[in-house]
C-alpha cells in the first residue's frame, strides 16, 4: 500500500457527475474511484470498469458444490456403509437432488459473499480512507489520483469546471490498513456543515 | 421512427405455407389413420397442440397481467407485442373448444377413459370422481375458461389501444396505471384459478383419470409461460431485424432472458417436485404414470425432455452475452419452444395412444398452429401503433438499463 496524492471532488447530481466522469477520462487523468451512497446504474460502464468476473466464481463454487454433494453421498452409500432404504438403489439419483441442490447454493452463496468481501477489500477491522464524509449521504464523491504526469492545480481547476464542488486536494493511504473506525476517526462526532444551511 | 407495422410479405407467405402444412396434416391423419387406435392418435394429436398452443398464447397476456401488477415499466417499449400475440386466444380458444367437445360428445374413451359412463359404474375411483370428471363440468369449465381468457385478453387490449387518444397529462397517467391494475389484477385471479388449477386437470390430467397430481397444473403453467416468454423474444427479434421498435434494445431482451433462464430452472423444479415424490413413495396408483414415461417405450423422451429444458437452457443463458445477442436468443427461444413441445407431447401420448411414434402428425398440426398464431399475430400488430405513446412508464422503458 502506499500513500499518495488525490484530487477530490464532490458532485450533488447525478446528471452532472455523468457528464463530468466522461471528460474526465477523455481528458486522460487517472480516476480512483467514485463514491455514491447508492448504486448509481450505468456509472461502471461510464468509469470503464471492466464486466466483474463474480459471476464466474459463482458458478466454479456452484459446480463444487454439486460434485462435494454428489461424491460424499454416493461415496457413504455406496462403499462406505452401504444401507438398504426401503429397498431404494443404493445410488438412488433422485433422493439425493435436493442435497445436491442445497450444497451447490450454499458453496455457490458463501464463495460470492466471501469472493465480493475480497474484491471490494472489505473485512472487520480493514480500515480505508474517507474522502469526503458525505459520500455515504448525499455526495457524489470523486477521487483521482496525482500521478507524475498531473499538475494537481490545473486539475482542481478542471474539476470545478465540469461541476465539481468542494474541490480539494488529499495526501493519503490508498489502499487498507488495519484498524478500527471508532477508535481512530470517530467520524460521527466530525462536524459536517448542515445542508440546508 | 416506423411506429406502423407492416406486414413483411415473406412472413404472411410463410404463415400461409405452416398453415397449408397444418391442414395437409390433418387430411393425411382423417385418411391414414384406421380405427380405434388411428382415431386415438388423431384426436390425441390435436388435443396435444390445441392445448398447448393455447395456453402459450395465453402467456403472453399473463405477462401483460404480471408486470402491470408488479409495476413494471420495462415493458412498456414493446408491450404491443405480448398483447398482439394474447390476441390469438380468442382464435386458439375456438378451435381448442371445438376440438373438446368433439372428443366428449362422440365418445372418444381412449382419449379420456371417464367418458364411458358404464366403466365409471364399476370403477370405484372414477366413480368417486365422476361428480367433477362428466361431460356437464367438463363443458362448463371448458366454456367458463376459454371465455374469461379471451375476454381479460382482448379487454386488456382493447383498454391499451383506447390509451393512444388520450394525453400525456399526470391524471391521465394515474388513470391508466390505475385502470390496468384493476383488470390486470382481475386476469391474475381468473388466471391461477385456470391454468395453476382446475383447468389442466380437466384437459390433459384426466387423460390419466385414475392418477393425481397436484402439481400437474403448475408444471404445465411453467411450460407454457417459459414458452411464452420465448414466444415474445421471436416475435420482438423479428419486430427489431426489421427495423421497427427503435427504443428496444439488448436490455430488453436481456431481461427477456433472464426470465427464460429462471423459468427454465423453475420448471424443471416442478417437474422434480412431481417427479421424486412419487418416485419415493414408489405407490402402484401413483407410479402408473410415471412407468411407461421412465420404464417404458417412451424414456428417450423423458431424458430427452430434461437435457432441452433444462440443461440447454441452464447453461446456455448463464451467460449475460447470451442474453443479449439477438441471434442466440432467437436459437434458444426455439429450443425451449420445441422442448416444451415435447414434454407436452409426452404428457398426452403415453396415456392416449401408448406406444411410442415418430411424431410426423403432431409434428405437423403444430407448425399448422404456429402459422396461425404468426398470421394472428402479424394482422393485430398492424392494428395499432407499436409504442404506447401515452403510456406514464414509457420513459422508464426508454431508459432502462438492466
Amino acid at each position: 500500500m502506499a500513500v499518495k496524492n488525490f484530487v477530490v471532488a464532490s458532485f450533488s447530481d447525478e446528471a452532472v457527475l455523468f457528464p463530468a466522469v466522461k471528460k474526465v477520462r477523455t481528458a486522460g487523468y487517472k480516476l480512483h474511484d467514485v463514491y455514491t451512497p447508492f448504486p448509481v446504474h450505468g456509472l461502471d460502464h461510464a468509469m470503464g470498469l471492466r464486466e466483474t468476473s463474480l459471476h464466474t466464481a459463482g458458478f466454479i463454487y456452484g459446480i463444487t458444490g454439486t460434485t462435494t454433494a454428489l461424491s460424499c453421498m454416493s461415496w457413504v452409500f455406496n462403499s462406505d456403509w452401504p444401507m438398504n432404504i426401503g429397498g431404494k438403489p443404493h445410488f438412488p439419483l433422485p433422493a439425493f437432488i435436493p442435497i445436491t441442490f442445497e450444497l451447490t447454493v450454499l458453496f455457490s452463496a458463501v464463495g460470492m459473499v466471501l469472493t465480493f468481501c475480497y474484491l471490494c477489500q472489505l473485512a472487520p477491522f480493514v480500515k480505508k480512507h474517507i474522502f469526503n464524509p458525505r459520500q455515504t449521504d448525499d455526495k457524489f464523491v470523486m477521487a483521482i489520483e496525482v500521478t507524475a504526469k498531473t499538475n494537481a492545480e490545473e486539475l482542481k481547476r478542471f474539476l470545478a469546471g465540469v461541476g465539481g464542488e468542494d474541490v480539494n486536494e488529499q495526501r493519503v493511504e490508498s489502499g487498507w490498513w488495519f484498524g478500527r473506525f471508532d477508535r481512530e476517526d470517530r467520524l460521527f462526532e466530525t462536524k459536517v456543515e448542515a445542508v440546508n444551511a | 421512427m416506423k411506429d406502423q407495422f407492416v406486414v413483411p410479405a415473406r412472413l404472411k407467405r410463410t404463415s400461409f405455407v405452416l398453415m397449408g402444412v397444418g391442414l395437409l396434416t390433418l387430411l393425411i391423419g382423417i385418411f391414414a389413420f384406421h380405427g380405434e387406435h388411428g382415431s386415438t392418435r388423431f384426436w390425441a394429436g390435436l388435443l396435444q397442440n390445441s392445448s398447448f398452443f393455447l395456453l402459450v398464447v395465453l402467456a403472453s397476456a399473463f405477462f401483460i397481467g404480471a408486470t402491470t401488477l408488479a409495476h413494471g415499466g420495462w415493458q412498456i417499449g414493446f408491450r404491443r407485442v405480448p398483447e398482439a400475440i394474447s390476441m390469438a386466444v380468442p382464435v386458439l380458444g375456438a378451435i381448442l373448444f371445438v376440438i373438446l367437445m368433439l372428443i366428449a360428445f362422440t365418445g372418444k374413451e381412449n382419449i379420456y377413459h371417464w367418458l364411458n359412463a358404464e366403466h365409471v359404474k364399476h370403477d370405484e375411483i372414477l366413480s368417486w370422481k365422476s361428480a367433477f370428471l362428466n361431460k356437464g363440468m367438463f363443458t362448463a369449465f371448458s366454456v367458463v375458461t376459454i371465455g374469461a381468457w379471451s375476454f381479460f385478453a382482448v379487454k386488456l387490449r382493447k383498454m391499451s389501444i383506447e390509451e393512444d387518444g388520450w394525453d400525456l397529462s399526470a391524471a391521465t397517467g394515474r388513470r391508466i396505471v390505475w385502470r390496468n391494475t384493476v383488470w390486470c389484477g382481475g386476469f391474475i385471479v381468473v388466471y391461477a384459478l385456470t391454468v395453476g388449477s382446475t383447468t389442466p386437470w380437466f384437459w390433459l390430467m384426466s387423460i390419466d383419470a385414475h392418477w393425481y397430481s397436484t402439481m400437474y397444473s403448475w408444471y404445465t403453467f411453467a411450460s407454457s409461460w417459459v414458452s411464452g416468454i420465448a414466444l415474445i423474444i421471436l416475435f420482438l427479434v423479428h419486430l427489431k431485424r426489421n427495423g421497427y421498435l427503435p427504443m428496444v434494445n439488448e436490455e430488453h431482451l436481456h431481461d427477456l432472458g433472464k426470465f427464460a433462464f429462471a423459468f427454465s430452472i423453475f420448471w424443471t423444479y416442478l417437474w422434480f417436485s412431481q417427479y421424486m415424490l412419487i418416485w419415493y413413495a414408489n405407490m402402484p396408483e401413483e407410479i402408473v404414470y410415471f412407468k411407461p414415461r421412465v420404464w417404458g417405450e417412451w424414456r428417450p423422451i423423458f431424458f430427452l425432455n430434461l437435457l432441452i429444458n433444462f440443461i440447454t437452457p441452464l447453461l446456455y443463458l448463464m451467460k449475460r452475452d447470451t442474453k443479449r445477442n439477438y441471434s442466440s436468443m432467437v436459437f434458444i427461444s426455439i429450443v425451449i419452444l420445441v422442448g416444451h413441445w415435447l414434454d407436452f407431447w409426452q404428457m398426452v401420448g403415453p396415456g392416449t395412444y401408448k406406444h411410442l411414434v415418430f411424431p410426423w402428425y403432431e409434428f405437423g398440426l403444430g407448425l399448422g398452429f404456429v402459422g396461425v398464431i404468426i398470421y394472428v399475430v402479424i394482422h393485430q400488430l398492424t392494428k395499432a401503433p407499436l409504442v404506447p405513446k401515452n403510456h406514464p412508464y414509457l420513459k422508464e422503458s426508454i431508459v432502462h438499463h438492466t
